[in-house]
C-alpha cells in the first residue's frame, strides 16, 4: 500500500483516570487500564518516597536486607471455580506466589497466606484446598509460615479468596531485571500458550471443548534454579499470567525501553486452544497462562539455556520466538505466518469473544 | 487445524497474490464488506502482499460499528434499571453511548451480563422469574437466526419476563448505499462468507446486474481473503459483473433454509439507522407483530429516545470506505481503545482498531 500514513501522530497520549468515576473489571485485566492504574494511582502514592530510583515495575521487589537481597511479592487469588481442570485456586495461590519470587532469580523461601471466605462455605472444599495448598508448597520446598482468616456474609465473595505474599533469597551475583534486557537478546518461551484462559474457560462458561484440556498451572521455581545454577547469563524473566505473553513483553519493552520481534512460527499452542481461541474470536498472545516463562537471554548463552530447559519438565516445549531490538521502542511486532509483520499491542482490558 | 491451517499456507497465498499481481492491469478499488475480512487483511498483511494497483477498501459489516448511539443509550437506560438482567455479547459493553458506555453501567451496579448464545439470556430469565432478562439482539444475518430463535423459544415456553433490544441489520441495503453514494469508489465487492451461508446468494444477483459490479462471497481466512480478490479482479479486467461464490465449503446458493424460516417467522424488515451513515431504507430486522410483546424498546418505554453522534468522529465514512481510520484526525489521539469517539475503534471488528492494533507503529513508516 502506498497511501500516506501519518508520522507525528503522539499515540502516547495518557488516559486521564478521571475519565472513570468507578472501577471497571478492565483496571483488573491485565491490560492497558490497569497499567495506568498502576502507574497513576499506585506508583505516585507508594513509590515517591524520595529513597528510591526510578521504580521498574518487576513480578518481585528486591530488598537489601543486612547484606543479603530479598525479593518479596504478594498476589490475590479471585479464580472461579475454585477447582478447575488441571489444578485449584491453593495450587495457583501458592504457584503463583513462588512464581513471582522465581522471576526475580530468588529462591522461595516463605509464604503468607490471607483467607477470604464467605459465609456458608463447605467446610470439605476449603479442605481440599488448603490440602493442595499444603502439597504445592511440599513440593516446591517453601513454608506457609503465617495467616490470616476473615469470613464475609453470604454473597459478598465467591466462596474463596486467597491472598499470598512471600519472600525468597536472591543468591549473589544474580540481577535479573527488565533492566538489564539488552539489544540483540534472544527471548525464549518455555512452552505452549493458553491453557490456562481455555481451561477455565471450558468450565466457566459452560463451552464444551473436544478433549480434556488442562490448565498449565505449575511451579517454576524448579525450572529457574536449573537454568541459573548452570552460570547461564540470563538478563531478565517474566511469567505469563493474566494478559499473555502479548501483555508481559509489552511491559518489558516499555519499561526496558526496547523493541521486541517476534516470530509467529516459533510460538507453540496446542490445537485445543488454538480451536477454541479460532471459534471464540480470541488471540492466544493474550491469554492467560499459570506455569509458562519468558527468559531473556545473550545469544551466547541460548543454546546452553535451551538445553537445560529442554531436560525440566517446566518447561514442555522451548524455544526461541523473538529478539530484542534497538527499533520501534517500547513496542512488540511479530512475523506473521505469510511474512507481514504487525504490531502487537496491549490490550484495554480483557479479550471478549466476538460477536460472529 | 483442520480448515484452518491450509487456508493460511505462506506457499499457497503468495501463489495466489502473484496470480493477482499477474492479472491486474490498472487500478481497481475492491470493497471487503466484512469486519471479520477487515481484522484478517490487515492482521495476516494480505493489503501489503497485493500490487500497489488494488487498493482495498473496507466495508460497513461490523455489527458493532453500526449500531446507532441512540441504541447504546437504549441499552444504558434499560441495563440501568434494577429490575433488569441485561445481556449483551461482550463486544458491545464498551461502545460509547451519549454519556457512557455498558461497562460502567456495570461498574456503578448495573446487571450487566456477557454471554455466548442468546439461549442463555432465555436460560437466565427461567431461572430469574422475578427480574426482567434482556438480550441486546446486534449483528447481520449471521446472528439473526439464533435471536429469532430465542424469541420464538421465549414465546412457546411462556417466559414472560425475556425481550429483545433489537438492532438488527442487513447487508444488501448496506452494499446499494454505498453503491447509491455520490463519493462512492468501489468497483467490486467482496461479500460476506458467514452472511451469505446463512442467506444464501440470491439477493446479490440484482445487485451485480444493476450497479454492473461484480459481487464475490468470500470467507475469513487468508487464502478465502485472496481468492475472492484474484475472482474480482479477473471479472473486472474482463468486464464482467457476475456473482460467484469463492467461500463453497460454507456458502450454498439457497443458503440455510431453516434458519431463514425462523427469521421470516419471528422478524420483518424495517427501515433502521446505522450508525454514522444515516437511515437504510430496508435495511433492519423488527419483531414480527404477533412477537411484538418481546421488544424492549416498547416493554420500557424508550420507543422515542433519539441521540446526536460526536461530531468529531468520522466513523460514517470510515464505514463507507470513504476515509480511512488513519486520515481522521483524532485517530490515535482523542480516539484511542480506551477512550473511543466511535464504535469502530473498539470493536473486535472494527477497521479504527484493526489499524490502532496492528498498524502502529513507533517510527510511522508503515
Amino acid at each position: 500500500m502506498d497511501d500516506p500514513r501519518p508520522d507525528d501522530v503522539d499515540f502516547g497520549c495518557p488516559v486521564p483516570l478521571g475519565n472513570h468515576a468507578n472501577l471497571q473489571m478492565a483496571h483488573g485485566g491485565g491490560g492497558r487500564l490497569m497499567q495506568r492504574l498502576i502507574e497513576e494511582m499506585f506508583l505516585p502514592a507508594f513509590a515517591d518516597d524520595g529513597s528510591q530510583e526510578k521504580t521498574v515495575p518487576h513480578d518481585s521487589a528486591v530488598l537489601a536486607v543486612g547484606g543479603a537481597r530479598l525479593a518479596f511479592t504478594t498476589d490475590s487469588f479471585v479464580v472461579s471455580p475454585l477447582f478447575f481442570p488441571g489444578g485449584d485456586i491453593g495450587e495457583l495461590a501458592v504457584y503463583g506466589t513462588v512464581n513471582d519470587l522465581a522471576m526475580a532469580g530468588a529462591k522461595p523461601v516463605a509464604l503468607s497466606a490471607g483467607f477470604i471466605l464467605e459465609e456458608g462455605l463447605p467446610m470439605e472444599t476449603l479442605r481440599r484446598v488448603v490440602a493442595s495448598m499444603r502439597k504445592a508448597a511440599r513440593e516446591v520446598g517453601v513454608r506457609i509460615v503465617t495467616g490470616d482468616t476473615k469470613v464475609v456474609d453470604r454473597g459478598k465473595g465467591d466462596g474463596i479468596y486467597i491472598n499470598t505474599a512471600g519472600v525468597g533469597v536472591v543468591p549473589e551475583g544474580i540481577d535479573v531485571s527488565p533492566n538489564q534486557v539488552a539489544c540483540g537478546d534472544a527471548i525464549l518461551l518455555s512452552g505452549d500458550l493458553g491453557r490456562h484462559a481455555i481451561a477455565i474457560m471450558s468450565v466457566r462458561e459452560g463451552l464444551a471443548f473436544e478433549g480434556a484440556l488442562q490448565s498449565d498451572c505449575a511451579s517454576l521455581a524448579g525450572l529457574v534454579e536449573a537454568m541459573l545454577a548452570a552460570g547461564s547469563d540470563i538478563h531478565c524473566l517474566r511469567d505469563l499470567t493474566r494478559g499473555g505473553l502479548a501483555s508481559a513483553l509489552n511491559e518489558i519493552a516499555h519499561h526496558a525501553r526496547v523493541g521486541i520481534e517476534l516470530h509467529e512460527a516459533a510460538i507453540a499452542v496446542a490445537e485445543p486452544v488454538a480451536g477454541a481461541c479460532e471459534l471464540l474470536g480470541l488471540d492466544p498472545l493474550y491469554a492467560a497462562n499459570e506455569g509458562r516463562l519468558v527468559a531473556f537471554v545473550p545469544v551466547e548463552a541460548v543454546d546452553r539455556v535451551l538445553q537445560i530447559m529442554r531436560g525440566h519438565p517446566a518447561a514442555p516445549q522451548p524455544a526461541v520466538i523473538g529478539t530484542v531490538t534497538a527499533e520501534h521502542v517500547g513496542l512488540v511486532e511479530l512475523r506473521g505466518l505469510l511474512g507481514g509483520g504487525r504490531v502487537v499491542d496491549l490490550l484495554s482490558g480483557e479479550q471478549m469473544p466476538r460477536i460472529c | 487445524m483442520k480448515y484452518i491451517d491450509e487456508y493460511r499456507d505462506p506457499h499457497a497465498a503468495r501463489r495466489l497474490a502473484q496470480a493477482i499481481a499477474e492479472t491486474t492491469t490498472r487500478p481497481w478499488n475492491i470493497m471487503e464488506v466484512c469486519g471479520g475480512q477487515t481484522h484478517a487483511i490487515i492482521r495476516f498483511g494480505l493489503d501489503e502482499m497485493l500490487p500497489r494497483e488494488i487498493t482495498l477498501i473496507h466495508g460497513p459489516g461490523c455489527p458493532v460499528c453500526v449500531t446507532p448511539i441512540e441504541i447504546i443509550d437504549k441499552a444504558v437506560i434499560i441495563a440501568s434499571r434494577p429490575d433488569v438482567i441485561f445481556c449483551s455479547f461482550g463486544d458491545m459493553l464498551r461502545v460509547p453511548g451519549s454519556q457512557k458506555d455498558l461497562f460502567t453501567v456495570k461498574s456503578e451496579g448495573g446487571d450487566v451480563r456477557v454471554v455466548y448464545s442468546p439461549m442463555d439470556a432465555v436460560a437466565l430469565a427461567r431461572k430469574h422469574p422475578r427480574q426482567q432478562v434482556v438480550f441486546f439482539a446486534i449483528g447481520f444475518e449471521t446472528t439473526a437466526p439464533a435471536n429469532a430463535m430465542a424469541v420464538a423459544q421465549a414465546a412457546r415456553l411462556g417466559i414472560e419476563n425475556f425481550s429483545v433490544l433489537m438492532s438488527h441489520v442487513l447487508v444488501p441495503p448496506a452494499i446499494c448505499a454505498v453503491l447509491d453514494s455520490p463519493l462512492n469508489r468501489v468497483q467490486a465487492f467482496l461479500a460476506a462468507g458467514h452472511v451469505c451461508t446463512i442467506t444464501g446468494t440470491s439477493e446479490y444477483g440484482p445487485i451485480a446486474e444493476q450497479y454492473r459490479v461484480p459481487i464475490v462471497v468470500t470467507g475469513f481466512e487468508p487464502l478465502d481473503v485472496l481468492g475472492g480478490v484474484l475472482k474480482c479482479v479477473k471479472q473486472l479486467e474482463a468486464g464482467r459483473c457476475e456473482v460467484e461464490n469463492e467461500y463453497a465449503r460454507s456458502v450454498r446458493p439457497e443458503g440455510n433454509k431453516p434458519a431463514l424460516r425462523q427469521m421470516k417467522e419471528v422478524f420483518r424488515r424495517v427501515p433502521r439507522k446505522w450508525r454514522g451513515i444515516g437511515e437504510i431504507a430496508d435495511s433492519g430486522l423488527a419483531l414480527q407483530q404477533r412477537y411484538a410483546d418481546y421488544d424492549a424498546d416498547r416493554r420500557f418505554g424508550v420507543e422515542q429516545i433519539t441521540a446526536e453522534e460526536p461530531a468529531e468522529c468520522i466513523a460514517g465514512e470510515v464505514l463507507q470506505g470513504h476515509k480511512r481510520p488513519y486520515e481522521c484526525p483524532a485517530f490515535g489521539t482523542r480516539c484511542v481503545p480506551e477512550r473511543p469517539l466511535g464504535a469502530p475503534m473498539i470493536s473486535a471488528e472494527g477497521a479504527c482498531a484493526a489499524y490502532y492494533r496492528y498498524r502502529r507503529r513507533a517510527t510511522g513508516q508503515n
